[in-house]
């Protein structure tokens, strides 16, 4: 292995991506553009880390007093992550929901406030409450919404009714309530482990374009008139690659943590982070020698690189983690990028160390995955694609 | 003949149903500068990639200073420089980063790499064009650098693919300066060209190849003077009864 040939052929392949407008927005500004944009439209930024939601109140409660529901307004007003409007009838306040004019609808029932004094009255008398059911309605288009409007709800509600004594129990229910505390953290959060993926990926699209293009342009039969090698030559894509990744994990990183992105982890999570993108982007360069072994130009090249971009996107970045369900998740597992997305939630937003079973398992994966992938797209390129 | 840099014998190659080249058998000395004259489609750059490694001969043998191109593909690479008939130019890097990195390819030493790379380009007069990226240059210069790149490593043996073709007269003539001085000394060129009035002047012996076949050989006055006639063009012609621009 000729040491000067393979940093020649980095050195190259590096000039190429500063230098070629198509290749750095591919490699850099992409996925820049990308973290930017769904950081802001994700409420990864604007103001506060606060996320403010519109809460639409319909209040039935007709008991004389009303106080319990008044009250029960104005502990869900005083929530800085909620903002609530009333509303004088049911129907009004459907529509409004439905053209998406709030994130959620909550519907006081009549016996509120008697069920709310049967409590206060009796507290650990069960058979004396009077049971009521506050009705909530979320905007089913909004995935936080979703997830976090209802435990917003529960919290006010026994609050409200019980104060700051810790209740398992209270006669109001709440259909979907989940008792867990909602997290002040926009969808951007989850989003951005699969980024890294999404951002890599490209890479596939790359590799075939570039490959392509000097086989059209008869630079690979000029290098193969060289004393250069086959595995000299594969070593410097491979190397040059992996740059390209870390590139591109550094650009995404920093615009993330430049928008308020703080993943839950430290130095060491980050430096697994590179290289679970770096052993990745070798699958990436793997798939990118198939493409160019199969693509007769560079445009051919282009679209075929998408047969292996859209499953790995759909099904393995932060696309399927935005929606997914049982087929998706299944198809997945067939994904080496849903192991990134994975490895990199694990250690970005659940917090886990770099030696938890689930991060080593998933760039046990990744690696295996990555190394049979470039192996079949060098011994593929090697004997159909470099004509 | 002195020490033959290249021995080709029984040569055939087939594409498919297609037969390129037919039994050629040739000799070509150390420090020669040879042409293989032709039309387009006649065999000579399946003969130049046969040489250099790029292709297999279907039959036959062929050995480049002592190495067989079937089995030492590898020794004959770093003893060639090859400048193809395609410009084979990285149009992104400036035209002195495509010399040093095809120096680089064959492990040329840093040092006199920048000075052979400074000597060649000078010679090629790119000099102030140098650090300017190859996508800005004219056919002519591409030209000149694509040659320049093939001649950085000091090859034994440079194969010239058509290497003037597009070029201004007054680059042509340059560039034959350039080879007449770069050739001797041990040194060996084969040049193909479809220009006759090149091979008159810059070749010791040329080939001429037609439908893959050699059909004379010898020096270009010698075979003017076998043929009656004042031009290479004129030997074509009495040859193979078609002008060579036709036959294209």
């Amino acid at each position: 292995m000729n040491r000067q040939r393979v940093l020649a052929i980095v050195g190259k392949d590096l000039k190429k991506i500063i230098r070629e407008p198509a290749m750095l927005f591919l490699i850099v500004l992409f996925p820049l553009m990308l973290t930017l944009v769904f950081g802001i439209s994700m409420g990864g930024v604007g103001g506060d880390t606060t996320q403010t939601y519109i809460l639409g109140v319909v209040d039935h409660g007709t008991s004389s007093s009303g106080l319990c529901s008044s009250h029960f307004i104005e502990n869900l007003t005083a929530n800085p992550m909620l903002s609530v409007q009333s509303y004088a009838d049911d129907k009004s306040a459907e529509e409004a929901l439905a053209q998406g004019k709030m994130a959620a609808l909550v519907t006081i029932p009549y016996n509120f406030d008697d069920s709310c004094s049967s409590f206060q009255a009796h507290p650990s008398n069960q058979s004396l409450w009077v049971w009521a059911t506050l009705n909530v309605s979320v905007d089913k288009g909004s995935m936080v919404a979703t997830q976090a409007i209802p435990p917003l709800i529960q919290q006010t509600l026994v609050t409200t009714l019980a104060g700051q004594q810790s209740t398992m129990s209270i006669p109001v229910n709440l259909g979907t309530a989940s008792l867990v505390q909602a997290e002040k953290r926009s969808a951007f959060f989850y989003m951005v482990p699969g980024v890294f993926a999404y951002g890599t990926i490209f890479i596939i699209m790359t590799v075939g374009q570039s490959f392509t293009v000097e086989r059209e342009e008869g630079l690979l039969r000029r290098m193969n008139t060289t004393p250069l090698t086959s595995s000299e030559f594969m070593t410097a894509q491979v190397l040059s690659n992996m740059v390209m990744a870390v590139i591109q994990v550094v650009v995404v990183f920093a615009t993330a943590f430049a928008i308020g992105y703080q993943p839950e982890t430290d130095a060491i999570g980050i430096a697994m982070a590179f290289l679970i993108v770096a052993v990745f982007s070798l699958c990436c360069v793997g798939l990118g020698l198939i493409t160019a072994t199969m693509a007769k130009s560079a445009g051919a090249a282009t679209g075929l690189a998408f047969v292996f971009i859209m499953p790995m996107m759909f099904f393995g970045t932060f696309v399927s983690a935005a929606a997914s369900n049982s087929i998706s998740t299944e198809i997945g597992r067939f994904m080496p990028s849903q192991y990134v997305t994975d490895a990199l939630t694990s250690l970005f937003s659940r917090g886990a160390s770099v030696s938890s079973p689930s991060v080593v398992l998933d760039l046990a994966v990744v690696f295996v995955c990555s190394v049979i992938v470039l192996i079949a797209g060098m011994i593929l390129f090697r004997k159909f694609g470099n004509r | 003949m002195g020490k033959t840099a290249i021995v080709i014998s029984e040569l055939r190659k087939d594409f498919g149903e297609v037969t390129a080249i037919e039994h050629l058998d040739l000799e070509v000395a150390e420090g020669e500068l040879f042409g293989l004259l032709g039309p387009n489609g006649a065999g000579k750059s399946t003969t130049i990639n046969i040489l250099c490694g790029l292709l297999e001969p279907t039959r036959g043998t062929v050995k480049v200073e002592g190495h067989d191109v079937k089995k030492e593909s590898g020794e004959i690479k770093g003893l060639i420089g090859v400048c193809p008939q395609e410009m084979g130019v990285f149009p992104y890097l400036t035209g002195r980063e495509n010399v040093e990195f095809f120096g680089n390819m064959s492990a040329v030493p840093k040092k006199e790499l920048r000075e052979r790379v400074e000597r060649l380009l000078e010679k090629m007069s790119l000099t102030e064009d140098a650090d300017r990226r190859v996508k800005t240059y004219s056919g002519g210069m591409k030209r000149r650098i694509s040659l320049v790149m093939a001649l950085v490593n000091n090859p034994k043996i440079a194969f010239l693919d058509e290497p003037t073709t597009g070029m201004d007269p007054q680059s042509r003539r340059a560039v034959w300066e350039f080879l007449k001085g770069f050739s001797g000394n041990g040194r060996t060129i084969i040049l193909t060209t479809h220009y006759m009035e090149e091979a008159e002047y810059l070749c010791d012996r040329v080939g001429i190849i037609d439908h893959g076949r050699l059909i004379a050989l010898g020096k270009p006055s010698d075979l003017m003077q076998e043929h009656g006639v004042s031009n290479l063009e004129e030997v074509f012609l009495k040859l193979t009864g078609r002008r060579i621009r036709e036959a294209a």
